[in-house]
């Protein structure tokens, strides 16, 4: 079942022509002229399309929020600031078939009485800024985007705009600041972005993904969207899969499949690459908690874990971990925990915006720390050390990025604290190059 | 307008400059700040004060609110660069590809450090984070184009292109 992705594949079909022969744009012909914005934020509703940039919120809900004083402008923002380690979905649906989102902007601004939407794409992609560039002008060409779209009275106008290099400006707010031309602080909630967003208007962001989810959902209708999925968790949903597997790339999953089928059939990632066996996935992109090989494939019940909000948070923090972003990251039994650990503490340290003082400097502490223990320095404390900084970020911090800096590094311990010790212990064997500690009786070594 | 030493756009980068600030409500052209960096990182190579205090000028900001603004953010340079600017990435899913050891080879192979600029003046190595480009990694970024699945070999191909 594929929603975003059938046609990513035909030649062609990043430019309007090709898009529409197969089936693009008919669902702003059906919103714009038979719908009211009402229903459509009705269907998105009962689809239970829930955000896929990573917090999983029910984006029909937060539509809901949207303040709506009059003669106020609204916006729609969708956030293409992509930045989160593991992730690259969104480049590649972007990459690929612009016309997925521009469609779905178009939708999804008319549901919202938004006549000008901005996608904020992280400055890196600007060969992606282009390609979307080129097909906005493509849409305006044909009279889907600009005044009296398709002779409805409704007009939209979309734009572009790029980032600088900052992982903060993927959180609303700090985009929100970002695209008013400032640094990416993230600002203090309430109020939120519904109420006061860009320009203190109301506004919504929304990921790529789940923005252009809402066209198939005006097509084909909310409650057939929620028949696709597992419980809470419906529809399908794109997985970046990276790291040791045969063949790396993005997948677009119907929720509910088991994880040991994602990561084991040819389908979808193909196996561990030849020769090697599963050590750890980090399920969700960097910041979510990563799970040794027997726990992100069986649940502490005794279940298959499959591939669903709930599924893969089952048994919390201590067994558990969650779907986040969708950034599944797999290592076999050569990768270094630590230095795995070391590279995400680093991330963290270099990408927090300076302005909440737990962040700031544990961020700081948690890779200096990691990174003595790498180096073969480290200290017997340093371990507990390392839990105490984590702890005293998460939830102490405006945004969550303190949160994100925190469950990677605490979560690490939680599940190869072994390993942390062997490299305190043992730093003579820890430092030879390609070292690797090896769990006795653990189903990766040998 | 023109900026310290001559510094100005070329007229058609003003008319884009134009476009881009009209993408805002009126008022709000201080939102055009990072699209403007970018095009005056493009013309100059790096943010000098100057571009910068420019780039102010146009927009009828304070410098000191560009200044800010591109030091925040890691694409811009404050500081001369080489020719060809090589951004590779060192988070996590690069380095499970070996990437650690292709970056290593980039920088012997040019005799620099990271941040260095090697002799000749063509290439700077700077380590950046995440560019959401995972399963293809390792990942180095020149201007706009990724170099994807990057090898020692790779790596020598496309510096032995570029540096000709």
């Amino acid at each position: 079942m594929k929603i975003l992705t059938e046609h990513i594949e035909v030649p062609g079909i990043e430019t309007i022509d090709v898009y529409r022969k197969h089936g693009g744009y008919q669902a702003v012909e059906k919103a714009l002229k038979k719908m009211t914005p009402d229903e459509v934020t009705e269907e998105v509703k009962k689809s239970g399309l829930r955000g896929r940039g990573g917090a999983g919120f029910p984006v029909g809900m937060k539509w809901s929020f949207l303040a709506k004083p009059e003669g106020v402008p609204r916006y729609l923002v969708c956030n293409a600031d992509e930045s989160e380690p593991g992730t690259f979905k969104d480049h590649y649906l972007m990459w690929k078939s612009p016309h997925t989102l521009i469609e779905g902007m178009i939708v999804s601004s008319f549901a919202l009485g938004a006549n000008t939407s901005y996608i904020y794409v992280r400055g890196e992609l600007m060969y992606v800024i282009h390609i979307l560039e080129k097909a906005i002008q493509e849409a305006y060409d044909k009279g889907l985007l600009g005044k009296n779209i398709l002779g409805s009275g409704y007009d939209l106008d979309l734009f572009v705009q790029s980032g600088g290099g900052a992982y903060i400006c993927g959180e609303e707010t700090a985009l929100l600041e970002s695209l008013e031309g400032k640094r990416g602080n993230p600002r203090n909630k309430p109020p939120f972005p519904a109420v006061k967003g860009l320009w203190q208007c109301p506004t919504v962001v929304n990921n790529v993904e789940s923005i252009a989810a809402t066209s198939w959902i005006v097509n084909n209708g909310g409650d057939a969207y929620a028949q696709i999925g597992v419980g809470r968790s419906t529809g399908t949903k794109l997985i970046s899969a990276s790291g040791h597997i045969r063949k790396p790339g993005v997948y677009e999953i119907p929720l509910g499949i088991t994880v040991e089928d994602f990561i084991y059939s040819d389908e979808w990632c193909g196996g561990i690459r030849d020769g090697h066996k599963l050590k750890a996935v980090v399920a969700g992109g960097s910041s979510v908690p990563i799970l040794p090989a027997e726990m992100i494939l069986t649940t502490a019940t005794g279940e298959k874990r499959l591939m669903t909000y709930e599924s893969l948070s089952d048994g919390g923090f201590a067994t558990g971990t969650m779907l986040g972003s969708g950034g599944f990251i797999v290592m076999d039994e050569t990768t270094c925990i630590v230095h795995n650990t070391l590279t995400f503490a680093r991330f963290y340290h270099h990408e927090s915006c300076g302005q909440c003082s737990p962040c700031r400097e544990g961020t700081g502490w948690m890779d200096k720390v990691i990174k003595r223990i790498e180096l073969g320095q480290g200290r017997k404390e340093d371990i507990d050390l390392l839990v105490d900084v984590a702890k005293k970020i998460e939830g102490n911090t405006i945004c969550p990025l303190g949160d994100a800096a925190a469950w990677p590094v605490s979560a690490a311990i939680r599940h190869f604290r072994d390993e942390f010790e062997w490299h305190i212990e043992h730093p003579e064997l820890a430092t030879q190059p390609g070292a690797v500690y090896m769990r006795p009786g653990a189903s990766w070594s040998n | 307008m023109e900026g310290k030493n001559n510094i100005v756009f070329p007229a058609e980068t003003l008319d884009l400059v134009k476009k881009i600030i009209a993408r805002y409500p009126e008022g709000k052209q201080k939102s055009a700040l990072l699209p403007i960096l970018h095009l005056a990182q493009a013309e100059w190579k790096w943010c000098s004060p100057e571009v910068m205090d420019y780039v102010a000028s146009l927009l009828s900001i304070k410098p000191v609110e560009v200044y800010e603004v591109a030091s925040f953010y890691t694409m811009f340079h404050l500081e001369p660069v080489g020719e060809h600017v090589i951004e590779y990435c060192r988070t996590g899913p690069c380095c499970l590809m070996g990437g650690v050891e292709v970056y290593d080879h980039l920088k012997k192979r040019l005799g620099v450090e990271t941040g260095g600029t090697s002799a000749d003046g063509k290439f700077t190595v700077k380590e950046v984070e995440c560019l959401a480009a995972c399963g293809w990694g390792p990942v180095f970024q020149i201007r706009e184009k990724f170099y994807m699945h990057l090898t020692k070999e790779k790596v020598d191909q496309i510096i032995d292109e570029l540096g000709k």
